[in-house]
């Protein structure tokens, strides 16, 4: 039934994943598959009974990626297996994995149905914000290891990695968050309620005993309020008084507290009838900013340190046994086996095989670069080929590249310099609050001490911000969503506001400026034989100039010859001679001879690399450099605005190119180790400069960390991405210029809806001067003056962002 | 007018039973993913009589 497909199937549709298929593709009864990885898939759901999942969804499903069959084996291992399982008592096991590849919903479907996959599942289920699935299987009829290898033929690679312990933390927060709000709805409303007499003057038509009832009713429903729900406020404000700043908790706080004190004597003296309804539902809407502002992108993981990218375990060979150990019992001299796509996690040497490795993940290039026996690997590189024995030359926490979190920068929370917006004018604002409460009761005096306290008091419940505490987050929440429907995630509201506060950018070479795809390469010139390109290709073998291990890569067919009398020069080109040729790769003038100066720069983002043999010039390789769309706008934009600056770890050889994008040549540095990178932040910022770093890879982890901001650049957000604070999607990096400027504009709205919520203020404070603030007043007041606040600034941000063109 | 405070009272209890409700839901998880659900019920009855029969 299986047959090779000959005819032209250039409009035919891989069944199971969608992608194109080419000349390789696999039909099976009608249906045609990429690869036969999709079939295989297929199949295993057809013998199930799984279809349904191809109805669900249009093309769901996700190519897997070639297995080596010992990657699981590391869940065999008893310790790894304690820390990965949720909930184990020895025949029950729960497990929760993390699969990124999660996209539709048709994957929950499948998920969700492993149970008929595999006997031993008993329980599925899917959290698809989180790209979480819980699976619950029987210890007597499957293993973690059989249920890992099962998701990951199916094409859904679960992620694993021990750091998933945090999270919990975080969701246990918000649950409270819910609770506060809950009981403060509840306390609300019926707090309201009871006050309908009040508000609509009945209380003198009906009998004073209600009136008492309902008093201390209301009381009643406002401790729940006073005590539980705003005690975060309490918290954070006493923590301001503590650490010497006024935070916008305290005014907050104040108005709270006097109000609900004033309202209790009220009640209890059968003074008033208090404003309790007010206090509440100042409580409730403060907590509903506070939700709206806690958005989270759950998918994403902001605190990736080294070990969610290092595998849990690694396979030794002590005295000739090969054994799976974890990765912390690794000790210096162990042999390890790495296979093929398998990540080195500590400096190495290499004793047996050919090295190949990807440092994609750390420095965001992609081409593998080739390693000989004797030769140190550092951590992070990933071995694609054949099967490599390394001997440990150091330990996993100090290697190379893992050493960067002994840092200090990494054993701190990263705790703000800057002070936020709402510290600044907070301390004035309750500065001028207390000061006009006081006046207020001074100038009252002479009359009664009675109305002085009346208006201290009035003054201080009308003059809490809450309008001002309601601006902030709701406009710095409107702009998180604004800014992750453009595909810029944000980890929390606070990353708009420091945003805003840019004055420095420091951006990546590799991977950040440059995308990490192939380079297209085209020569022009002679048409080249065969044997020349084999001469180009032996020739540039022997270099390690980034545009030679381009040709390299892109002439990967040919056949490789030996060189002799090889030389090279730098900044200019190599030669060498190859049986009776002498062949030369270079700059114009080096490998042609001449230098034309009309060409001399090409202006369509592309190097040259000339080629002559025996002295006669046959062309050029033009290669794409593989800048980002738009860099030269993008760079200019933010030139005028802000300080550039650019830290590279690969070598100078862009210099030139890069030289015409950044304006001052002096504020760009070569061969960056990931620690310099750091310590450059920490210097720019002692200058007094807000630094936002602008990075992708492992290697400017420590950068990201220490910046005031840190962008981190991925073309798959469900990919890695070091620590950082916000995730921009590569294709997006255009619009950095403007998701800055909408930030600044942030402020600027915040500055408004604060002069809007002024207004009311003024009007409250004058009915309050006089001492005439009833409970109606500030029960109808207060709503409504929030309420506006918060549309006019969610409105406003909506309105500007749509005008800067962002959806 | 008495029948005031029974109503009151009434009233105020409905409205805690909705807050424990409420309080109770949230502490049960059901505020944790607000997606998924929705995908769910739309997969086929049978599925999910299947599902139950597995449990």
């Amino acid at each position: 039934m299986e047959k090779k497909n000959t005819a032209n199937k250039k409009d035919v549709l891989c069944y199971h994943c969608g992608d194109a298929c080419r000349d390789e593709s696999v039909e099976d009864g009608g249906k045609h598959f990429c690869c036969s990885g999709c079939k295989l898939v297929y199949e295993i759901l057809r013998e199930n009974d799984l279809c349904k999942y191809y109805e669900l969804g249009e093309k769901p499903g996700i190519t897997p990626s070639v297995r080596s069959k010992v990657k699981y084996e590391f869940l065999d291992d008893e310790q790894v297996k304690k820390q990965v399982l949720a909930f184990s008592d020895g025949k029950m096991s729960v497990a929760t994995f993390l699969i990124p590849q999660m996209h539709c919903s048709s994957c929950i479907w499948l998920l969700e149905n492993m149970h008929k996959l595999d006997e031993g599942v008993t329980y599925s289920r899917v959290d698809f914000p989180k790209k979480k699935a819980t699976i619950k299987f029987n210890e007597e009829k499957t293993s973690l290891r059989k249920i890992a290898e099962l998701l990951d033929s199916l094409g859904y690679e679960p992620s694993i990695s021990l750091d998933a312990a945090e999270k919990k933390i975080r969701s246990d927060h918000t649950k409270k968050l819910y609770y506060k709000i809950g009981v403060a709805g509840f306390c609300f409303g019926n707090i309201m309620l009871l006050s309908f007499p009040e508000y609509l003057g009945l209380e003198k038509l009906s009998d004073p005993e209600f009136h008492k009832l309902f008093g201390f009713l209301n009381l009643l429903l406002s401790l729940p309020v006073f005590l539980y729900s705003a005690s975060e406020y309490y918290i954070s404000a006493f923590k301001g008084l503590k650490n010497k700043i006024i935070n916008l908790d305290l005014p907050v706080f104040l108005g709270i507290l006097v109000s609900f004190l004033r309202s209790l004597y009220e009640i209890v003296f059968q003074t008033g009838a208090g404003y309790m309804d007010s206090m509440a539902g100042l409580v409730f809407l403060l907590l509903v900013g506070k939700v709206f502002q806690s958005k989270t992108y759950d998918s994403m993981n902001f605190e990736r340190t080294y070990k969610s990218y290092f595998p849990l375990s690694v396979t030794v060979i002590r005295s000739g046994i090969e054994a799976t150990i974890p990765l912390e019992k690794l000790k210096i001299g162990d042999r390890i086996l790495i296979r093929n796509n398998e990540i080195i996690p500590v400096d190495s040497i290499l004793f047996r095989g050919d090295g190949s490795i990807d440092y994609s993940f750390v420095t965001g290039e992609s081409s593998p670069v080739p390693k000989v026996l004797g030769e140190i690997i550092y951590a992070g590189g990933r071995q694609t080929g054949s099967l490599i024995e390394l001997e440990v030359i150091k330990n996993v926490s100090q290697s190379y590249l893992t050493g960067l979190w002994n840092n200090d920068t990494f054993r701190k929370e990263k705790a703000s310099r800057l002070k936020t917006f709402s510290d600044v004018i907070s301390k004035y604002f309750t500065l001028a609050t207390l000061i006009l409460a006081f006046a207020g009761a001074a100038y009252n005096m002479q009359e009664s001490p009675d109305k002085a306290l009346n208006v201290f008091t009035a003054v201080l419940i009308v003059a809490c911000p809450c309008a001002l505490a309601l601006a902030i987050p709701f406009t710095f929440g409107n702009l998180m969503r604004i800014f992750g429907r453009n595909k810029f995630y944000v980890k929390n509201t606070s990353v708009v506001e420091y945003l805003s506060r840019t004055t420095s950018i420091v951006f990546d070479k590799t991977g950040t400026l440059t995308h990490s795809g192939k380079s297209d390469i085209t020569f022009r010139g002679k048409n080249l034989s065969a044997g020349e390109l084999s001469l180009v290709k032996s020739l540039t073998r022997q270099s390690t100039h980034p545009l030679s291990r381009k040709i390299y890569e892109y002439l990967k067919d040919e056949k490789t010859l030996a060189v002799t009398d090889f030389s090279e020069r730098a900044g200019k080109g190599i030669s060498g001679r190859i049986g009776n040729n002498f062949a030369v790769i270079g700059s114009e003038e080096f490998a042609a001879g001449i230098s034309t100066v009309l060409n001399e720069t090409s202006g369509d983002n592309s190097s040259r690399v000339y080629f002559s043999v025996n002295g006669e010039s046959l062309g050029y390789f033009s290669i794409d450099n593989s800048y980002r769309e738009g860099l030269g706008d993008t760079i200019s934009a933010l030139e005028k605005k802000y300080d550039l600056h650019l830290l590279s770890g690969d070598n100078e050889s862009e210099r030139p190119f890069l030289e015409k994008y950044f304006r001052d040549p002096l504020q760009m540095y070569f061969r960056q180790s990931p620690e310099n990178k750091l310590k450059y932040i920490k210097a720019l910022q002692s200058e007094g400069s807000s630094v936002l770093m602008v990075g992708d890879g492992l290697n400017d982890a420590g950068a990201l960390k220490q910046s005031d901001i840190g962008i981190s650049i991925s073309e798959n957000v469900s990919n890695f991405s070091p620590a950082c604070d916000g995730i921009l999607e590569a294709g997006e990096f255009n619009k950095l210029p403007d998701l800055l400027k909408l930030s600044k504009d942030s402020i600027r709205i915040i500055i408004t809806s604060f002069a809007v919520s002024f207004v009311y203020n003024l009007v409250a404070l004058e009915i309050a001067f006089r001492g005439l603030l009833e409970p109606i007043i500030a029960a109808v007041l207060m709503p409504v003056s929030s309420i506006s606040v918060v549309l006019f600034s969610v409105l406003l941000s909506n309105f500007i962002a749509k005008r800067r063109g962002f959806r | 007018m008495s029948v005031i405070v029974v109503l009151i009272a009434v009233s105020v209890l409905v409205a805690a039973g909705f807050l424990a409700a409420f309080l109770w839901a949230v502490r049960n998880g059901q505020f944790d993913d607000k997606y998924t659900p929705s995908v769910r019920m739309l997969f086929d009855d049978e599925q999910i009589k299947e599902k139950k029969e597995n449990k």
